[in-house]
């Protein structure tokens, strides 16, 4: 097991490094993409209705599957992993960033409408800063989920850790599929743990929390 | 002079719902009157607040504000110049005492130097030492604290109305009566109109300049305190007289 470690570290680091890639990308354009729909969803009651029920639709689908539907399309390699680890993320994230906003105390949204807030002042002024602890909580289900699928997606020549868990089931090295499974579990609590740390913070240092004295 | 405050043939219907929640009301009030609106729930009263800042907007007839007809002004720019109190006070939680009532300040864009003196104004105003509590949360306040810094923040840009929808119904009765004193004593300092809705009858009467009280939509009678105790306009208002009286012979008996 070390021995493998040793003589081939600089593989280990490339792959957890292409992972680590594919994860942010994804993340980026998840985000990106997620806060339109978001914003669609608190805007127009049409799409909150047909949004959230369709991507979960989608979310049920088996990545293999996926990725098979969509290789006609975008053919084998990283376009296609990040195009599917995109459209799952936007059911973590969407479900998370939309119970966040619900979960404002509907008198807030009131006295800040009834104030003479604007749509946009009353989101970017209240409604986001209370709901950030719901947001980085997607963020971060999203982000593990995609550590784990991005794996999967070796499968299709994506690369990543998949890539050396994958070669050592073919040619059956217990040592790469030991390492190749241990890093992007690794991978994937590092970054829970790091967003767990950024949700306390956060609850921390908001005013809901600072519930001192009464 | 223009009235403060105009109804003309003011209707709204909910979707769904069989009756008028506010029917053809018509009534104006003064600039400087402490008017309140007394009636139980359900009878249309927070609707007709709510209409005055377009918080809802009415089916049919006319809202004039000062001469202005509500309707073709900016919602938003409209709102900014009216105070609006809520009984669940909904103060931001994430930001501070200060920077709740510096909001609609903000929003207005004014200047920063002009604003943190308007916040100590209000918070000496409010009985809330500003050094103390100015840069304090609201949940770090108590429920009465936290009213009275709803009122501050709904004072802030000096508006010439105030809705104030049951402000002190979730609210201890010795607090709420102490709050009921300074809002008086609050009301008397400015000419501001203020509109006041509740459902508690001596909170109506002891407050309110005028009352107005309604019932499934309508107003029954809109009178001086005096005038309502001495000439109920009909069965309805009798009975809520009587059932103040009622309360008051109760409590006589432990004299």
């Amino acid at each position: 097991m070390t021995d493998y470690l040793l003589k081939h570290y600089d593989d280990l680091i490339t792959a957890a490094l292409e992972h680590l890639q594919i994860v942010l990308i994804t993340l980026l354009l998840s985000l990106i993409i997620a806060a339109f729909l978001t914003v669609l969803c608190t805007y127009s009651k049409t799409a909150s209705r047909i949004i959230p029920g369709l991507l979960s639709m989608i979310y049920s689908i088996p990545s293999l599957a996926m990725f098979a539907l969509l290789i006609p399309l975008t053919g084998l390699g990283q376009t296609t992993a990040i195009t599917v680890l995109v459209i799952y993320n936007q059911y973590l994230l969407l479900q998370n960033f939309l119970a966040g906003l619900n979960g404002i105390d509907p008198s807030i949204s009131e006295a800040a409408m009834g104030m003479g807030m604007t749509p946009l002042q009353a989101l970017i002024k209240i409604k986001l800063p209370l709901s950030k602890k719901a947001f980085i909580t997607g963020i971060r289900i999203a982000m593990v989920a995609t550590v784990s699928i991005a794996t999967i997606a070796a499968s299709i020549n994506a690369g990543g850790l998949g890539t050396i868990l994958f070669d050592g089931l073919r040619t059956m090295n217990p040592a790469k599929i030991l390492w190749g499974s241990l890093l992007s579990a690794l991978l994937a609590l590092l970054i829970d743990g790091l967003l767990r740390l950024a949700e306390k913070r956060l609850g921390a240092g908001s005013g809901s929390a600072a519930k001192t004295n009464c | 002079m223009a009235h403060a405050i105009e109804f003309q043939n003011v209707t709204k219907r909910f979707r769904g719902s069989s009756r008028n929640a506010v029917d053809s009301i018509n009534f104006t009030a003064e600039e400087g009157e402490f008017i309140t609106i007394l009636g139980s729930s359900g009878c249309g009263k927070t609707t007709l607040l709510k209409m005055i800042n377009r918080l809802y907007e009415p089916d049919a007839g006319k809202i004039i504000l000062f001469g202005e007809d509500i309707a073709s002004l900016d919602p938003v720019k409209l709102r900014r110049r009216i105070g609006y109190v809520i009984q669940q006070i909904g103060l931001f939680p994430h930001i501070t005492v200060g920077g709740n009532i510096a909001m609609v300040p903000a929003l207005l864009k004014w200047e920063k130097e002009k604003i943190e003196s308007r916040i100590d104004q209000l918070l000496t105003m409010a009985g809330l030492a500003p050094e103390e509590y100015k840069n304090r949360y609201p949940a770090q306040l108590s429920g009465g604290q936290q009213q009275r810094v709803g009122l501050a923040r709904a004072l802030a840009a000096d508006p010439k109305i105030m809705l104030l929808d049951e402000p002190f119904g979730a609210i201890d009765s010795i607090t709420r009566a102490r709050l009921q004193q300074e809002l008086l004593t609050l009301h008397q300092d400015m000419k501001k109109t203020f509109l006041f809705v509740t459902h508690d009858i001596e909170e109506a009467f002891t407050l309110g300049t005028r009352v107005i009280i309604m019932n499934e939509g309508h107003i029954l009678q809109f009178d001086t305190p005096e005038q309502i105790i001495l000439h109920p306009a009909d069965e309805f208002v009798a009975s809520l007289v009587e059932s103040a009286r009622a309360k008051e012979r109760f409590w006589e008996k432990f004299k």
